[in-house]
């Protein structure tokens, strides 16, 4: 083997259940267990290099090489659009792109509609397709609070358990698209390490 | 005038490297002015890999643009006799908003167009050069063929819904099997449901079938053209497709560049303006495309044209960070 396949995951909890997955298809890499600081994890053996990095950037590391494959939620493709291969879904990270409002809220037709959103490109094109009007409004977190505080009318956002929601008097009143976490692949990594990369995504087919 | 070779950077050396190949296969160099009138690019938008152009008014009065794109130029500028073939090769610099800042950058890119009479041999010459090219740069290299009538043969009549079938042929280009699973299983519920195998959703379900089958085969033609014909046989608009695919790659058949092609239908051209063969060319260490091209028969046509045309691009500003091969 000429060089490591190199895999970025998720940082948090998605990234701990996905290797846990690698590792039974056949690319384990046991340091990655230890409970330390360290981004990189190596393990020559299995060939294969693991690095966490924050969710919304895997997409970024695989378009641009730096990893081969990653796994990346399907609203992060569907907001930045990048261009990689979607190999495989793998069922997990289950969750929603949903439209959230106040408890009883009633949409006033006649007036631009106010979404405060951190998926600018999603609201845009969910609203486009409708062809409602509105102004966005990009936020970086928090974004439950827009609604209540005046900031917006409604909120489109990833919903997975609707606690949050449930907690700020918020309510689901339209699900844009249902989300899973997705194995992704670089488009030019995909033609040099084709081999390896078609072991990791049967063996991870296996389990999903 | 002499002087030493070893005074010339990567790009110039890989800029003359092509020149020779090109000039040696009986291309002629074309050399065009920096601007173009703006209606060419309005025009024929979509053809433009992003469609914001650098205008300004001309002392005549005129829109003018500095120019995105060489292929339309070299289109325009070279009406054919019939039975008239044109072999034409350039080295252009282009003016196109970069992806990463956002702004316009000049970016140097070289390639070839032929134009007329275009025949089989012609394409696999042009596959073959494409091939050439890149081998030039770099021995670590490969070049994905797809061939779009083929794909067409087996997408037509999926669905009349034209966002739909948008949506199906992102998935091919993605490799999305379960995304197109998904899509083309919405599709068909909305067929009648009666009778058995025989029922339209019956015939429907084989013919999704076969496209999902298509999508997972890939690899070098050796490998692919045997099944790739087992899934082709009954569908006379793929056979034929496919004679031609065939005909084609055969051209690698015994040269050291046999290994580093392969078929792949996940490569993408537009429609709008592509047909028959579609190419793209790939560098170990380079994450995207470096070259790209394929038969545009259909801009042909809507630039009022009744001929043929196959070419493809290189794009040397993607190459800084290759280290050449020695010789």
């Amino acid at each position: 083997m000429d060089r490591m396949l190199n895999v970025a995951l998720p940082k948090g909890r998605l990234g701990e259940k996905v290797y846990d997955m690698f590792a039974r298809a056949g690319f384990p890499c046991p340091s990655i267990l230890e409970n330390n600081r360290k981004l990189i994890f190596e393990n020559p053996e299995a060939g294969v290099r693991y690095f966490w990095v924050k969710p919304s950037d895997v997409a970024i590391y695989v378009e641009r090489g730096a990893a081969d494959v990653g796994v990346a939620g399907k609203d992060i493709l569907l907001e930045y659009q990048p261009e990689v291969y979607e190999l495989l879904d793998l069922h997990t990270g289950v969750c929603r792109m949903a439209v959230a409002a106040p408890k009883g809220f009633a949409e006033d037709p006649m007036r631009t509609l106010r979404v405060a959103t951190k998926f600018t490109n999603i609201a845009m094109d969910h609203y486009a397709s409708k062809g409602r009007d509105i102004e966005l409004i990009h936020l970086n977190g928090s974004i439950e609070i827009a609604p209540i505080l005046g900031l917006s009318d409604v909120i489109v956002d990833i919903v997975e358990t609707g606690t949050t929601l449930k907690e700020n008097d918020l309510e689901v009143i339209e699900t844009i698209v249902p989300i899973t976490a997705r194995l992704i692949a670089n488009r030019s990594s995909f033609r040099f390490r084709q081999k390896e990369i078609r072991r990791l995504a049967e063996g991870l087919a296996a389990l999903v | 005038m002499k002087f030493d070779y070893s005074i010339l950077d990567d790009t110039e050396r890989i800029i003359f490297a092509l020149r020779a190949l090109y000039d040696a296969r009986g291309y002629r160099r074309y050399k065009m002015s920096k601007f173009e009138e703006y209606d060419l690019y309005a025009r024929h938008k979509d053809f433009l890999v992003s469609d914001a152009v650098i205008t300004f008014t001309d002392t005549n009065g005129k829109l003018m643009a500095l120019k995105p794109d060489v292929t339309l130029s070299i289109v325009k500028n070279n009406p054919t006799a019939p039975g008239e073939t044109r072999k034409l090769f350039y080295n252009e610099n282009v003016y196109r908003v970069s992806k990463g800042t956002n702004s316009f950058k000049e970016i140097m890119q070289t390639g070839l167009e032929c134009i007329g009479n275009v025949d089989t041999a012609c394409i696999s010459e042009v596959l073959l050069l494409a091939a050439e090219s890149l081998r030039t740069v770099s021995r670590n290299y490969a070049l994905e063929i797809s061939d779009l009538s083929l794909l067409s043969a087996f997408t037509d009549g999926l669905t009349d819904d034209q966002k739909v079938m948008g949506q199906m042929m992102k998935c091919v280009q993605e490799k999305n099997l379960h995304g197109l699973t998904e899509l083309l299983g919405r599709c068909e519920e909305t067929l009648p449901e009666k009778g058995g195998d025989t029922s339209e959703r019956g015939r429907y379900r084989e013919r999704a079938e076969a496209l999902k089958k298509l999508l997972q085969i890939y690899g070098c033609p050796e490998k692919v053209l045997p099944p790739l014909t087992k899934l082709c046989a009954g569908n006379p608009a793929a056979e034929q497709a496919l004679g031609n695919l065939v005909e084609a790659v055969s051209v690698f058949d015994g040269t050291p560049m046999e290994a580093s092609v392969q078929i792949d239908f996940s490569c993408a051209a537009d429609m709008n303006y592509y047909n028959g063969i579609v190419f793209r060319g790939f560098l170990d260490g380079v994450p995207e495309s470096v070259l790209s091209g394929g038969q545009y028969d259909v801009l042909m046509r809507k630039m009022g044209r009744q001929a043929g045309a196959v070419g493809f691009a290189v794009y040397l500003d993607l190459l800084e960070r290759i280290t050449l091969p020695e010789d």
